[in-house]
């Protein structure tokens, strides 16, 4: 035992020298090369918010940050800007989206790799991938010509019941709405959310499942005591890689959202998000400090995707902070 | 098939072909005169007949027949690739659980077939637990849930006063009670190497089980912790039957009664090459292999 450690230890000594000149080549070239490319990143996003933040200045100037953020009146005709109805709808739209996804992104993960019968999972494992690679106008113009219609029966019978107690649910039930956006969203970040979990929880060291079923546990069981637990970090990685989706995503919510500048009172109104507002008023952006409006509102985006990330970030350490230390 | 029926089938059907099982019996010397310190030797528990096995198309074991007996401990010796843990993993159905292997030949527990399709394979793994190479406590678990779990996987107790007592009694039993009965909350991995392999062992003595097979346990440990596991191997051996694969041939002499040598053979699928008594397999083998085997000069 002493000796095998120590064997190494003299040898290890010996060859410091030529160990030493090694790294002053391919050591250094590859860190100097990282270095030069974390740097330009970092810059380049950098030099994005400032070249934003100058070109929307007037904006500011005129309305101030603050309030430009939380105005809740955004009518260009009367040089009137305000952010806030744009951030409530992206806030509404991605979290509707999340809520209905990861249930099923997690189901899906846990088929293809615990529950589902071996020779499924592989055809099951391409079918979802295959989702990730329809285009997003692809989903847009299906949900507005298919799924929209489709789902006003069920809209129409939340805004009766639930809908006279709770506002949020309340009627009218014109189609595209806030509502519409976030099932689009769910069904688009599903594949992403269910691939990356699937990794994930296939990682799971085969030790621990082998351990559950010597133990006489079920798939169940697998799933339950092993493969979510020891998943859970990487599961929320995958939630908030498909919330940065649902977030950023812009044609397909700006065909099913609705399009109206209003804050709407029940999620089954018209609405708009960040992304799908400056796609859509850009080209026709004349009016006075409207383009410099839409540009502030990209700055806005970009802060509310990375409050929401750093957000995710923190909940995903508080879980995992603790359990997973010695594994 | 639930776990209950098929322990009443277990129970209920006395090795109806016990006599065949004695008449193509692999010789174990003479049980009742031979084993160490003439400990007379139980039953047979295990019956294993023409067994083999393969990972998608590679054999790794061929046409085993061989009788484990109950109430003692038997090792199975030999080099690397001479399917010591694959014969191991066939005995409770876990060789099944990786992708692309199978098996055919029989099994038999008590004279139930283990491989009947009948017979739910959580069911056959419940009465014969397995201790793993690595000690693999679930991590995300305390050490009281992880004695616990395979209770609440099995529904085996019910009420909190009963499950205590059973964490209880299987820490005991597995001679870690002393060293975490303060700290039964603390996590699994916390506990040093030798311990884990403890959990582990009371974990699957929480099964409740009639039969430990143990698959090279002490690998990962140091010679102190080794020690442990096999003086608890020795203390168990009264009421379990016992089958460790083991590297080791110091270890397998000293702690086993009977001994199982396999080798690889030409078409690089392990077979059985010799089951005697331990005393007798390493002084008297009567197989030239084991004997160049035994005295270290191959594998």
């Amino acid at each position: 035992m002493t000796e095998s450690a120590r064997a190494p230890e003299q040898r290890g000594a010996l060859d410091l020298a030529g160990l030493r000149r090694r790294r002053w080549t391919g050591d250094l070239a590859f860190r100097a090369i990282l270095s030069a490319l974390t740097v330009a990143i970092t810059v380049v996003l950098g030099l994005m918010m400032i070249e934003s933040f100058i070109s929307a200045s007037p904006v500011y100037q005129k309305f101030g940050i603050i309030g430009f953020v939380t105005g809740s009146e955004w009518a260009p005709s009367f040089t009137i800007y305000g952010a806030w109805p744009f951030i409530y709808g992206t806030l509404v739209t991605s979290f509707l989206g999340l809520l209905i996804a990861v249930p099923i992104s997690v189901l899906i993960a846990l088929l293809l790799t615990d529950l589902a019968p071996a020779r499924l999972r592989g055809p099951l494992g391409i079918a979802v991938d295959l989702l990730a690679a329809v285009p997003s106008v692809v989903y847009g113009l299906w949900g507005l010509l298919v799924l929209v219609p489709a789902m006003r029966p069920l809209e129409q019978g939340i805004a009766g019941t639930l809908g006279r107690v709770v506002p949020f649910f309340g009627p009218p039930t014109p189609g595209s709405s806030y509502f519409a956006a976030g099932v689009i969203l769910a069904i688009m970040i599903v594949p992403i959310v269910s691939a990356v979990t699937r990794e994930v929880f296939a990682s799971t060291p085969r030790i621990q499942r082998e351990a559950v079923l010597a133990l006489g546990g079920t798939r169940w069981d697998v799933a339950r005591t092993v493969t979510l637990p020891i998943g859970r970090a990487g599961l929320l990685a995958a939630v908030v890689l498909g919330l940065g989706r649902a977030i950023g995503e812009t044609i397909a919510v700006t065909l099913v959202i609705g399009n109206s500048d209003n804050i709407g009172k029940s999620i089954f109104s018209p609405g708009f998000t960040l992304a799908s507002v400056i796609a859509n008023e850009f080209n026709e952006a004349t009016e006075t400090l409207h383009p410099e409006a839409l540009i502030a509102l990209g700055t806005v985006l970009l802060v509310v995707s990375v409050i929401v990330n750093a957000v995710a970030i923190g909940i995903r350490n508080r879980f995992t902070g603790g359990s997973r230390s010695g594994f | 098939m639930t776990i209950r029926s098929v322990r009443q089938k277990v129970t209920a059907s006395p090795a109806p072909n016990e006599a065949e099982a004695v008449a193509i019996q692999v010789p174990v010397g003479e049980p009742s005169a031979s084993a160490a310190g003439g400990a007379a030797l139980g039953d047979v528990a295990i019956t294993v007949r023409d067994l083999s096995a393969w990972y998608g198309a590679r054999r790794v074991i061929r046409d085993v027949s061989m009788d484990i007996r109950s109430n003692a401990i038997t090792a199975i010796i030999g080099p690397s690739g001479s399917g010591k843990s694959t014969l191991l993993r066939c005995l409770d159905r876990m060789h099944e659980v990786v992708p692309g292997a199978r098996s055919s030949g029989k099994v038999a527990y008590q004279g139930v077939d283990i491989y009947d399709p009948e017979i739910e394979p959580a069911a056959v793994r419940r009465t014969i637990g397995m201790v793993f190479q690595q000690p693999n406590p679930f991590p995300t678990m305390s050490i009281y849930d992880n004695v616990a779990a395979p209770a609440r996987f099995n529904g085996l107790v019910k009420g909190k006063a009963a499950q205590d007592e059973l964490v209880e009694r299987c820490l005991r039993q597995a001679a870690l009670w002393d060293e975490v009965r303060d700290k039964l909350g603390h996590g699994g991995t916390s506990l040093s190497g030798g311990q884990q392999q403890r959990l582990c062992i009371a974990r699957t003595l929480a099964l409740q089980p009639k039969v430990l097979l143990m698959d090279e346990p002490c690998s990962a440990l140091d010679p102190v912790a080794t020690l442990q596991i096999e003086q608890l191997m020795s203390n168990l051996k009264s009421e379990y039957t016992i089958v460790i694969v083991t590297h080791n041939m110091q270890q397998a002499s000293r702690v086993s009664d009977i001994t199982a040598f396999f080798n690889m053979g030409p078409d690089r699928a392990g077979y059985l090459v010799e089951l005697d008594d331990t005393r007798t397999l390493f002084t008297n083998p009567k197989n030239q292999l084991t004997e160049d085997y035994v005295s270290g000069r191959f594998g």
